[in-house]
């Protein structure tokens, strides 16, 4: 179900630091990704998978080589550029769910739409759809901290998907709940990729995790070890 | 987008309700400070412009002595018990015209002494100062003219002298000299300038030049304009009538001085009026510690907020947003202190009006001004911050713990 590359990593490399304290983060990467993949990100800390992320992510330009987001060169872009681009076009997961406190699940999965400008009225309504859609219809007044981690989780989804991205990262989304949550976890996002052709990025330390995927890509001193498709996704 | 920053920003301090109220704390008890000194400033402005205008309405102080040098009072011929009739007759606009002339002297009532003033003067007095009997009754055209020992009590001597005993009747020693008292004038209280007006004892005139004086110096005339005369015509003819009497030229020095209660309470006003701008400039120096609180607190709030900034900046929202809505923040914060400060303010002026007996004075312009100041703070103070937080790295500042 491959089709036109969504994004594409050309020999990139990242390096931080200067001189000895030099670290190459990323060394001579090649990666492509096709719209409407989803994609499971693997390797040990350090490999260079979170840099990658946030590469992906938009929030961080390679220090050399192409990083082409339907075809636009995202390192020639300014910071404010790729703000704009982040917002029309990705969706965020974190591992540690990141909702605002004190914040009702509807206004967290409302923010999103506020940077884009949507309408009080037309932005509670996506909230609540996009609520239900994750399975929490019922839930949209509960505060983080009235909800479990998986429900936290699923606001979160809901928050990243309420703007239809192209693009869904997530970054470890199960590495802080108990396995059954995260397997539902991992069949919403199957769910999201196959009925809204969401691209959906994932780091994932979890090879069960990962079989979830229709193709594993593993990571090692900042280039791929592996790229497998997984011929029969859970 | 900015209507949403500022809902947004209001529910941010809605979240944090007691925090917000000790961030603001400082704000508040700024604007307040600066409302209620110079409302209560006010008050004090427009409570002795009108204690003046109780010395008497459309009254005049004339004394010897040259307006260009103050020292010469002494210098300066007195003026004559003639001058009065004179300024009465002669000045065109005068309803009445009192002698008096005075000096220090220990009254003594049987076992109790009291240091006071005495006052010769004649009935006219009591006059022109709209000054009224409490017991007993005024001098007499005979009194005043054989300058018979009789004596009016003003009300705090008569207090000190007699304290629940009937005055009127008895003897009191002024040196060596006996009046009968005849009479007790009613309680004025203190004047503008703290001093306790009714601490005097009134004799006639006449008396006073022949047993208390041996002179016939006048020390001062208090003249009263009728009330639809120009009190700057009434000195200037009294002016001009007194250099006249005098034998000064035109175009000499006079040596008298004409002063109009007018000028006094202009001059007092001048004076609180100093006394105001200079507490309305120290309390605003709190508002500004309040400014500085809430940059404090700003900026452990954007640390505090480390990964929300992240969060925000990663599903993109643009660095200006992100200072928008920090700025916004804070001014909404220090403007809803200003608001608090201000009701407080008012209220506690007119608490502090109530108790020290001044009138409450409103002052739109000092709210408006406090408002606009209290806001302007926030965006003063809460720039730093807000650019903080804009300046973060959304990577480091979602892995911030």
């Amino acid at each position: 179900m491959s089709s036109a590359p969504l994004i594409e990593l050309i020999n990139v490399t990242k390096i931080y630091g200067k001189g000895d304290a030099e670290v190459r983060a990323l060394d001579g990467l090649h990666l492509t990704i096709p719209e409407g993949q989803f994609l499971a990100v693997m390797g040990a800390s350090g490999s260079g998978k979170s840099t990658c992320m946030n590469m992906l992510g938009c929030l961080d330009v390679p220090t050399s080589g192409d990083h082409l987001f339907r075809g636009v060169e995202v390192g020639r872009l300014s910071m404010e550029q790729r703000a704009l681009l982040r917002r029309n076009y990705l969706g965020f997961v974190f591992q540690g769910f990141n909702l605002l406190a004190r914040t009702n699940a509807r206004e967290n999965v409302e923010l999103p739409l506020i940077y884009r400008g949507v309408r009080a009225k037309d932005r509670r309504a996506r909230a609540i759809e996009a609520l239900g859609m994750v399975g929490l219809a019922g839930r949209e007044t509960h505060a983080p901290n009235e909800l479990s981690g998986g429900q936290q989780q699923r606001v979160a989804i809901a928050r990243a998907m309420v703007t239809n991205p192209a693009v869904l990262l997530a970054d470890e989304p199960t590495g802080n709940l108990d396995s059954q949550r995260s397997d539902e976890i991992m069949r919403l996002l199957v769910r999201l990729n196959a009925e809204r052709g969401i691209t959906i990025i994932m780091v994932t330390h979890d090879a069960h995790m990962a079989s979830f995927a229709q193709r594993i890509v593993q990571f090692k001193d900042g280039r791929l070890l592996s790229d497998e498709m997984n011929a029969r996704p859970a | 987008m900015f209507w949403s920053t500022l809902l947004m920003s209001f529910r941010e301090i809605r979240r944090n309700t007691l925090r917000s109220i000790l961030t603001t704390l400082g704000v508040i008890i700024g604007v307040a400070a600066v409302i209620a000194m110079v409302t209560l400033g006010q008050g004090a402005t427009a409570r002795i412009t009108s204690d003046i205008a109780s010395l008497g309405k459309n009254l005049l102080f004339v004394f010897p002595g040259s307006a260009r040098r103050t020292t010469t009072v002494t210098s300066a011929p007195p003026l004559r018990v003639d001058d009065a009739r004179a300024v009465l007759e002669e000045v065109a606009g005068v309803a009445n015209v009192a002698a008096a002339a005075g000096r220090s002297a220990l009254v003594v009532y049987g076992n109790k002494n009291w240091r006071t003033g005495i006052t010769g003067t004649t009935n006219n007095y009591f006059e022109v100062r709209e000054w009224g009997i409490a017991t007993g009754r005024r001098f007499t055209d005979s009194e005043l003219l054989t300058g018979a020992p009789v004596c009016i009590l003003g009300a705090t001597p008569r207090r000190e002298l007699f304290g629940n005993q009937d005055p009127l009747g008895a003897q009191v020693r002024a040196g060596n000299v006996s009046f009968e008292v005849i009479g007790v004038l009613t309680e004025k209280g203190r004047s503008t300038f703290g001093d306790d007006q009714d601490d005097f004892v009134a004799i006639p005139l006449a008396t006073f030049h022949r047993r208390v004086a041996g002179n016939t110096d006048v020390g001062v005339m208090y003249v009263s304009a009728s009330e639809s005369t120009e009190t700057s015509n009434v000195q200037r003819g009294v002016e001009a009538l007194m250099r006249q009497r005098r034998g000064i030229p035109e175009d000499g020095e006079g040596d008298v001085i004409v002063r109009d209660t007018k000028e006094i309470s202009d001059l007092a006003s001048k004076a609180t009026g100093v006394l105001t701008a200079l507490l309305g400039a120290i309390a605003s120096v709190s508002l500004l510690v309040g400014g500085i609180g809430i940059m404090n607190i700003m900026l452990v709030s954007v640390t505090e907020r480390t990964r929300e900034i992240g969060l925000r900046l990663a599903i993109g929202a643009r660095a200006s947003e992100v200072l928008l809505q920090f700025l916004v923040e804070a001014t909404v914060l220090s403007t809803l202190g200003g608001v608090l400060g201000i009701a407080l303010g008012l209220g506690g002026s007119y608490l502090a009006a109530h108790a020290l007996k001044l009138p409450f004075v409103f002052i739109p312009q000092i709210v408006v001004v406090a408002f606009v100041f209290s806001g302007m703070v926030g965006i003063a103070f809460g720039y730093f911050p807000a650019r903080k937080a804009a300046k973060l790295n959304p990577i480091d500042a979602l892995r911030y713990e």
